[in-house]
């Protein structure tokens, strides 16, 4: 369209002139910002896309689905509108991501053959000149070729239309030739013999570690973020990613981490190239060490934290801290375990149950309104007759919140049956208007 | 151990038996709980330290060990240092550990998955070395498994807290089997005393030492941890005369 016509469309247009080598260049950043955060093996997929191998990465992020909702959210909150698809083989994402996605689609294994038919033949990554060829011939759909035979089609659009055809379908290997953008600290070995032991493995990881740690002390730098790649014989990349809750660049530390990852690396045939990059390096000074003397160091767990963090995963490794709620579920917050002393606790004029339920489970009981405890609770088809009891404590709805909390209360009371078992219970609404809640009771946590 | 004489013939043989069981070298001293009636009882005047010990709720406390988590956390709090908690599913309700004297900023909470995951990390918390305890609530724990928790809290003096915790009341039989703890309790919860206006007193357990390596077993009712992880003998027994508060006397003494 010329821009004549289009400014007529749409008054005030702004026009600015295209810029490939700035796209590709902006292309590039975006893709070492996926480096980063989200999988070791990532290329760009010009002009307009980012190829990510998600084999291995998907579970530190909770399952596939999780890790694109997560892509395209913070891709979102830093103003970029994406589109996301995960499937087999490359050709067939990329097709899913640009004709199906929206903005995400998942394909589930095996499935790419029977979503690829209705899409058009631009999604197969031709030239323009074989999609206009095809069309001229009548096809329109991916499907309308697979049917076909592929030798009249190979000679006369040449070979390129079966290649992408076979990648799409992922009868053809398509590798992916990782990003390493300059000034990536990176150290690789390459062997002529492939290898497979894991103990040789080790020690290579080994080896690797220590001109790692050499390269990122010349630059005063630690890493927080390690990716050891596996090129095996038959040109598949097996990935391992480690991280680190404090820049480090201790040898002992990064194999430590590194070799308890190798049970999850297939050999396969053969190993033949190493790589270990620090695809996040945050500086790290040398500094001094507290004196005995005047005071007792205080432990360094980070190595630890290290090493619980990539056996259970980042988020399952926190201390937690408190929130200004009196809302029980609201009042505590998820910190990192080696995050600056709260210093902090919760009010300590009400007591608080040793145990919280995941979520308030429903009670029977019999209690008088409004402000009387139960006489008996029945909780999980056992009832107990109430002995003793406290409150109640009044909790308001945080209307600042969310408009549904306008007027909601909650009364909790503390129970002891005859037993002795203590049990924090609440009754949803004040006992009297029955716009501030249902007035059902729940058992919201266990005392010691 | 101000109610034990001095028995050197004792001592060499206990010195014997620790050699023989190979733990590698002694003990690390021990952590009163500050109740001379329970103290008084345990072999070392209180709880090894850098050895793994076992803690269960009784009834149902078995299965939701809220009890057994405040006394783990009492002690947990008496200890320096950085406390790591391993939970296979996060039911832990901070402001209630923190009433029991252990403060948020000391805790590390790691969420594993399964058992075999929170014993490994168990294990791994013990053998750093530089935390104050480690407590992980666990369900089956075989004689290998605390054997190798034992021996890594040994060799970097860490104390380990095994709070055993079932899914079902009826798997709590398998506390009977043999670990290589080296104490094992029961905190039960039972009813409080009565107050002269309406409301709850400070709660009261029993607590059981079902087991203790170069001990004996004893129970005595307490009351719950306070704000800094003290437990407490209940007013009707520590006001009892000075003579009946021994109660049994250990024929070791």
């Amino acid at each position: 369209m010329p821009v004549s016509k289009a400014q007529a469309l749409v008054p005030g247009l702004r026009v600015a002139p295209a810029d490939p080598a700035e796209d590709a260049a902006s292309l590039e950043r975006l893709a070492l910002w996926v480096l980063q955060r989200f999988s070791p093996i990532v290329a760009v997929d010009p002009p307009d896309g980012i190829v990510i191998d998600s084999t291995g990465a998907d579970h530190l992020h909770g399952g596939e689905a999780a890790m694109l909702e997560a892509l395209t959210g913070r891709l979102a909150m830093s103003g970029v509108t994406a589109r996301a698809a995960i499937a087999d083989s490359w050709g067939a994402a990329h097709a899913l991501a640009r004709h199906r996605a929206a903005p995400v689609f998942l394909c589930e294994p095996g499935t790419g053959e029977s979503l690829l038919p209705p899409l058009p033949l631009a999604a197969l990554r031709l030239p323009p000149a074989t999609v206009a060829g095809l069309r001229t011939l009548g096809f329109v759909r991916i499907g309308d070729l697979l049917g076909q035979p592929r030798a009249p089609l190979a000679r006369r659009f040449g070979p390129e239309l079966c290649r992408r055809l076979d990648q799409a379908l992922g009868q053809a290997s398509e590798p992916i030739e990782p990003l390493r953008p300059n000034g990536l600290i990176e150290v690789r070995r390459s062997f002529a013999e492939p290898i497979a032991a894991a103990e040789t493995i080790a020690r290579y990881i080994g080896k690797l570690a220590v001109q790692l740690c050499a390269a990122l002390e010349e630059r005063e730098l630690g890493a927080r973020r390690l990716d050891l790649l596996c090129w095996r014989v038959d040109s598949n990349i097996q990935t391992v990613r480690v991280g680190l809750a404090q820049p480090q660049r201790d040898p002992k530390r990064l194999t430590r981490l590194l070799c308890d990852k190798i049970e999850t690396i297939s050999p396969g045939f053969g190993i033949e190239i190493l790589s270990l990059t620090a695809t996040i390096a945050e500086p790290l000074a040398a500094r001094q060490a507290a004196s005995r003397l005047i005071e007792e160091p205080a432990a360094d767990l980070s190595g630890l934290i290290d090493v619980l963090a990539n056996r259970v995963g980042v988020r399952a490794v926190y201390r937690l801290a408190p929130v200004p709620s009196d809302v029980p579920e609201r009042s505590v917050a998820r910190i990192a375990p080696l995050a600056e002393p709260v210093g902090a606790g919760w009010p300590d004029h009400w007591p608080r149950p040793a145990r919280l339920l995941p979520r308030p489970e429903p009670i029977e009981t019999m209690a008088l309104l409004p402000d009387h405890p139960p006489v008996w609770i029945a909780w999980r088809g056992i009832r107990r007759r109430v002995r003793r009891a406290d409150g109640p404590e009044r909790v308001f709805g945080e209307w600042w919140k969310r408009d549904a909390e306008l007027i909601a209360v909650r009364d909790y009371f503390r129970i002891e049956d005859d037993g002795g078992e203590r049990f924090w219970i609440f009754r949803a609404g004040d006992g009297e208007n029955l716009g501030t809640g249902s007035h059902r009771w729940f058992l919201h946590g266990v005392f010691g | 151990m101000p109610a034990r004489s001095f028995n050197p013939a004792l001592a060499a043989l206990r010195d014997q038996i620790a050699r023989m069981e190979g733990d590698g070298g002694p003990t690390r001293g021990a952590l009163p709980f500050g109740v001379p009636a329970l103290d008084r009882r345990l072999p070392q005047g209180g709880l090894a330290l850098g050895c793994l010990h076992e803690v269960a709720g009784g009834g149902n406390g078995a299965v939701d060990g809220a009890a057994a988590a405040c006394f783990a956390a009492g002690i947990a709090a008496r200890l320096p240092g950085q406390v790591l908690w391993c939970v296979t599913q996060a039911d832990l309700f901070a402001p209630g550990l923190e009433q029991a004297g252990l403060a948020p900023d000391r805790v590390i909470h790691v969420e594993a998955g399964d058992d075999v995951s929170v014993l490994a990390c168990m294990e791994e918390g013990l053998r750093h070395g530089g935390l104050g305890a480690v407590v992980a609530d666990v369900a089956r724990l075989s004689m290998t498994a605390s054997r190798r928790l034992h021996l890594a809290g040994k060799a970097s003096g860490t104390t380990g807290i095994a709070l055993r915790r079932w899914r079902r009341q009826a798997d709590a039989a398998d506390f009977g089997q043999p670990t290589a703890a080296m104490t094992r309790w029961r905190v039960s919860v039972l009813p409080s005393t009565a107050l002269p206006v309406p409301g709850l007193s400070r709660a009261r357990w029993l607590v059981e030492l079902i087991r203790a390596r170069a001990g004996e077993s004893f129970d005595l009712e307490l009351e719950a941890c306070d704000g800094s992880g003290h437990l407490g003998l209940p007013a009707a027994v520590a006001d009892r005369p000075a003579a009946a508060a021994g109660g049994r006397r250990s024929a070791l003494a």
